[in-house]
């Protein structure tokens, strides 16, 4: 690794960090402007002015907001999200299952929508124009044109209801192993896949396609590789840039934008959560979910960004 | 016919008739599904319930944001646990009478100023200790301190002190109510060990569950209770499981799909497409929560009786029961209380008639459109509703203009702030209950602005009368007086309409609140 790709890595993630800081402003603004403040929100119905004052004493509302900021800022920098104003328990604590099942689902997913994306891209690149190629672009489009709570109902019906091979609800919890966790997650993580399918397919065959008009790729076809080999070893690496930047894309869709999935499905994870809280205007853990979701988009952005400097050798080895 | 019958349901409480062959017969001689199906469900009790295996309820109204404490219990699925491991003082009883719990026996004095609880022996909580007199009347304290921010505070209030001696609870109210023991079947009032004021939400209790697993908003599992003071009345499976499924299509498939064996709140839309399903069996059941549309009787237009005459008059209540309840529901007749309520007396009922609204509306004098509010969560099917009122009223020549407001923020900005909504309401067990929530002068929840000292009396004369009769025409009075004069529109009362899955026997029908009033999975068992 030569210095000026060092250089560009560490701008990127700078680059991130100040991204993350100014969405956390962003955040603690937005909530700001929300007409009534926490300590209204608290009390509700019974909020008399004293005790409004008191609470807001006692929640240190009465500060300015850039040092209630700067506050919460410390807080989230080491690991204290506050508490959350419903139930009074530690966000940090309950997100943190919650999170890790969303990521547990994401994951699934991913592992099952990447390659199959890919491949599928691959072939259609092999076989473009022919019918296998409209076969799997549109039944990819199809199924991502769907609305995802009509693939999930699809699913539901299907699998749970008339056949009964997975759960219609894919409720997790401590103490399931992981058999049953996967066949908990069979149908969610199913609809996921068929929802970002289709993006990272297209991307793919675009991308792949866009080489195939390269110069390089005639000659290795003149040179008698098989239609294959020449997509697997010459395309196929030179478009590897565009193409991680959209499966980026697209893992972080799979985390911060379950939310409709999570609900039908009945999964514990972080979308249903902030459902809760939004609705009954918990502004500390929506504060902190929000910041989490932001977080997880920026981190795989970056990641996208470093891989696809990586992975292009006109910026690994600049003339 | 009667003779065979019972023979036939027997057999299949025996397990020697399937279900489906037991309707077939059933329905060979003649008789309708629905009575062939109680007749099945009553000889089931008969045979006696089976022990063990896991019941599991998937239902809506559970978010993160709940907690075990029973002083913050608002939504179904805390309500439902709730009565799997509390028990309560006194309970309301399936036939509407009260049934005595924790208190072997109230008694107050005569005038109704002081009353007496006598604690049942031999109760014991979940964590060993026996329920005293003391852990009753901390109950009752904590729930009527402003800080416990308890849902029976309201009540509670009313209560000036609260002595135990020995084996009795004494209660001095600040007002004589005759109501007293119905106030204590409050679902909040869940016996806690002294009261719960050392940790309100341990979720120790004394009912037939303990407490096994609680994560809000996604599952609550109770373990049967060996040592519960009345093993052989509930607490038949092993295990209990909650399962919080806020979405209704998934819930229906869950139940389709056999992961659970029972849910709430079926849509009326689907219920005749549940109906089709094997083995699922329809619970609906008339209770006293209703659907409403409100108007503030000291806000223009509606401050003028005339113009709240009018448009009572000018909703169609029979289409709007057939088309947005499918029947499921009964007529509603401008008063909040129907027949699910002690003390029930009918009143002439209201009918659609545009000549009369049309006469009204003139008399009043109003000019131009009215405009009603409503929104998806006013009550299912609001939207729909307000439409079909929309085209009757257009009938008697006032014009309604409809304006959808989005659900999220509808009880915080629309709902007992603008002056005509639509709203809904789950009753209460007495009409003394309904009318102080809602219709007293100074009600937070007065949400028709309804502010008349005259009522007002009433309502405080009737709460102190022991005479059942006089009671009951003082109720009367009061009805009628709501009815006319009231800004209350109350087109119907919706059932509670919960289904179950195949093998579920032992269900109780109870018109005090959804799922059994919440017992069904303490009371119901799974066939072998």
């Amino acid at each position: 690794m030569s210095s000026p790709i060092v250089k560009l890595v560490a701008q990127r993630i700078a680059l991130g960090i100040l991204l993350l800081l100014a969405v956390s402003v962003l955040i603690f603004a937005g909530t700001q402007i929300l007409p009534g403040d926490v300590a209204q929100a608290i009390l509700g119905q019974s909020a008399t002015p004293e005790s409004l004052a008191n609470l807001r004493e006692q929640l240190g509302l009465n500060q300015p907001a850039y040092i209630r900021y700067f506050h919460w800022l410390g807080g989230v920098l080491t690991g204290d999200l506050g508490t959350a104003m419903s139930s009074g328990q530690d966000i940090a604590t309950s997100i943190k299952d919650r999170l890790w099942n969303t990521l547990f689902l994401a994951f699934w997913a991913a592992i099952v929508a990447i390659p199959l994306a890919i491949t599928l891209g691959l072939i259609a690149v092999r076989y473009r124009n022919g019918w296998v190629d409209k076969l799997i672009s549109g039944v990819a489009l199809a199924s991502t044109s769907f609305p995802e709570f009509f693939i999930g109902y699809l699913l539901v019906f299907y699998f749970a209801v008339q056949h009964q091979w997975f759960p219609a609800i894919s409720t997790v919890y401590e103490g399931m192993s992981l058999g049953e966790r996967l066949q908990a997650i069979a149908l969610p993580a199913a609809a996921l896949t068929l929802v970002v399918l289709a993006h990272m397919m297209r991307m793919t065959r675009a991308a792949i396609l866009n080489v195939m008009q390269s110069a390089y790729v005639e000659t290795a076809e003149l040179k008698g590789l098989s239609a294959f080999a020449v997509i697997r070893k010459h395309a196929f690496p030179n478009a590897i840039a565009p193409i991680i930047n959209v499966v980026m894309l697209n893992l972080a869709y799979l985390v911060v934008g379950v939310v409709v999935v999570e609900v039908i499905f009945v999964y514990p994870g972080m979308g249903q959560y902030l459902v809760d809280h939004v609705t009954k205007r918990d502004v500390p853990v929506v504060q902190a979910v929000g910041l989490i979701f932001a977080a997880v988009y920026i981190s795989l952005n970056i990641i996208a960004d470093i891989a696809a400097i990586v992975a292009n050798p006109r910026l690994r080895h600049p003339k | 016919m009667t003779n065979e019958l019972d023979y036939l349901s027997r057999r299949v409480a025996a397990g020697k008739l399937s279900r489906r062959d037991f309707l077939g017969r059933a329905a060979a001689l003649g008789v309708a599904a629905p009575f062939a199906n109680s007749l099945l469900s009553s000889a089931a009790r008969a045979a006696g319930p089976v022990k063990g295996g896991t019941l599991k309820a998937g239902l809506v109204g559970g978010e993160s944001t709940n907690s075990l404490d029973p002083a913050l219990m608002m939504t179904q699925v805390p309500f439902a646990f709730g009565k799997c491991w509390g028990e309560m003082i006194v309970e309301l009883s399936p036939d509407g009478k009260l049934e005595n719990r924790i208190a072997e026996e109230i008694g107050s004095s005569d005038d109704a100023k002081v009353w007496t609880l006598k604690i049942r022996d031999g109760v014991e909580f979940h964590n060993g200790k026996t329920v005293t007199a003391e852990d009753v009347a901390a109950t009752l304290e904590r729930h009527s301190d402003e800080k416990s921010k308890s849902g029976a505070l309201g009540y509670m209030k009313g209560i000036d002190t609260i002595k135990a001696s020995g084996k009795e609870v004494v209660l001095t109210l600040k007002e004589a109510n005759a109501d007293l023991p119905y106030l204590l079947s409050d679902y909040h009032l869940i016996v806690q060990p002294n009261g719960g004021k050392d940790k309100p939400d341990a979720g120790i209790g004394a009912g037939p569950y303990k407490v096994k697993v609680n994560e809000p908003g996604v599952r609550h599992v109770g373990e049967r209770f060996a040592n519960y003071w009345q093993g052989d009345k509930m607490g038949h499976a092993d295990q209990i499981e909650v399962v919080v499924i806020n979405d209704a299509t998934a819930r229906t498939a869950a139940l389709q799909g056999g992961q659970v064996n029972m849910i709430n709140r079926v849509e009326p839309k689907i219920v005749d497409l549940i109906k089709r399903v094997p083995g699922v069996t329809i619970r609906n059941h008339s209770g006293p929560g209703h659907y409403v549309f409100i108007m503030h009787c000291n806000t223009a237009p509606f401050d003028n009786n005339d113009l709240r005459m009018a448009l009572k008059l000018a909703i169609d209540r029979e289409e709007m029961l057939n088309k947005v309840l499918r029947g499921y529901g009964s007529l509603g007749n401008d008063f909040p209380i129907n027949a699910s309520y002690p003390l029930f007396t009918e009143i002439e009922q209201r009918k659609y008639d545009p000549d009369k609204a049309k006469f009204h509306y003139k008399k009043s004098g109003h000019d131009g459109s009215v405009l009603l509010r409503t929104s998806d969560v006013a009550f299912p099917g609001a939207v729909d509703a307000a439409q079909l009122y929309q085209q009757s009223a257009a009938k008697a020549g006032i014009k309604l203009e409809i304006k959808r407001e989005p659900g999220d923020g509808y009880w915080n900005e629309v709902w007992n702030k603008q002056p005509f909504c639509a709203s809904y309401w789950g009753g209460r067990s007495t009409q003394d209950q309904m009318y102080s929530t809602a219709y007293l002068s100074t009600a937070d929840w007065n949400d028709t602005r309804f502010k008349r000292p005259d009522f007002d009396k009433m309502v405080l004369a009737a709460r102190a009368e022991l005479d059942e009769a006089k009671r009951k025409q003082m109720y009367h009075d009061m009805g009628v007086m709501v009815r006319d004069e009231g800004g209350l529109i109350l087109p119907m009362f919706n059932q509670f309409i919960d289904a179950t899955g195949p093998k579920v026997a032992g269900w109780v029908d109870d018109p005090h609140q959804e799922l059994s009033n919440g017992y069904a999975l303490a009371k119901c068992w799974l066939e072998a």
